[in-house]
């Protein structure tokens, strides 16, 4: 019988290392991962205490919706680096620094 | 010691420890296939809290969608990437990542005080839950029963989701396409 508040330790430290990623990093791709990894470490609680709903199953249900959500905010996410690319020549945050005109 | 729960040790050890080495790891290609890892084990994670439909979606979306989407965007803008991660090649903690490992650490000491005190095996409707001997057993079958949720109790949420990915791809679609052709 494993116990909620294992899964709620390796969430926690999972959405700390994301949060880590998230301000430290140069770099997009690797700020989106942080990002990924932050939405892992909540679908992982959701999951955790699904098990204890039977009948309405809400924690996978939006667990699954949570994926979804993921998918979307990537794809989105890529087409936007990808334009930042073309015109910046580099896809680091903080030398992102002029409007379009 | 079961057998599920020095699985589950197992499991939560891969994913914390291959988070860190994506998280640290200057390579970005290696952070990106070390990421692979990471959702391969959360899916393992994902089967140990007894939630197999979840665990088969993740592979499906995270590792079979994402993750090439990803790898595709690195491939896309990589050469100028690998300069600028050339140029930083210094210590192993360098002085200006340190306000962001205080602010990781801060975080995860408070997550863990709030984590003991809440102790959650012993908040009410759990409680009530196991007292009833309704939760989720090994053996039970629940893709049926998502299946007939997510058409009845949340199909609110369902159809709302599926406005929203609808959204998504065309917006993506119109954000990558060449520009001057309207």
């Amino acid at each position: 019988m494993i116990s909620l508040t294992d899964f709620l330790m390796v969430s926690a430290a999972l959405f700390c290392i994301g949060l880590y990623m998230i301000v430290s990093k140069h770099n997009a791709i690797q700020i989106l991962i942080g990002i990924e990894l932050m939405l892992n470490a909540a679908i992982l609680n959701l999951v955790a205490f699904g098990k204890y709903d039977k009948i309405a199953n809400g924690g996978q249900v939006f667990a699954l919706f949570a994926i979804v959500l993921a998918a979307a905010t990537t794809a989105v996410a890529l087409a936007i680096i990808l334009n930042v690319y073309k015109k910046y020549k580099t896809i680091d945050p903080g030398r992102i620094n002029n409007l379009k005109d | 010691m079961s057998l599920a729960q020095a699985l589950f040790y197992l499991m939560g050890f891969i994913v914390v420890a291959s988070a860190l080495f994506v998280a640290s790891t200057k390579n970005l290609v290696r952070s990106i296939f070390m990421f692979f890892i990471t959702l391969f084990a959360l899916a393992g994670l994902y089967v140990l809290a007894l939630a197999d439909f979840v665990a088969i979606t993740q592979v499906v979306i995270y590792v079979g969608g994402i993750l090439v989407l990803i790898l595709f965007a690195f491939m896309l803008s990589g050469k100028e990437t690998l300069n600028v991660l050339q140029q930083q090649k210094s210590k192993f903690i360098s002085l200006n990542k340190l306000p962001a490992i205080v602010l990781a650490v801060l975080f995860f000491i408070v997550m863990v005080n709030v984590i003991g005190k809440i102790n959650a095996g012993n908040l009410g409707w759990i409680k009530q839950v196991i007292s009833a001997k309704a939760e989720i057993k090994p053996n039970d079958e629940m893709i049926n029963n998502i299946g007939i949720n997510l058409m009845t109790r949340y199909l609110l949420p369902f159809e709302a989701i599926s406005i929203l990915l609808l959204t998504a791809l065309v917006g993506a679609a119109h954000l990558a396409r060449k520009e001057g052709r309207a």
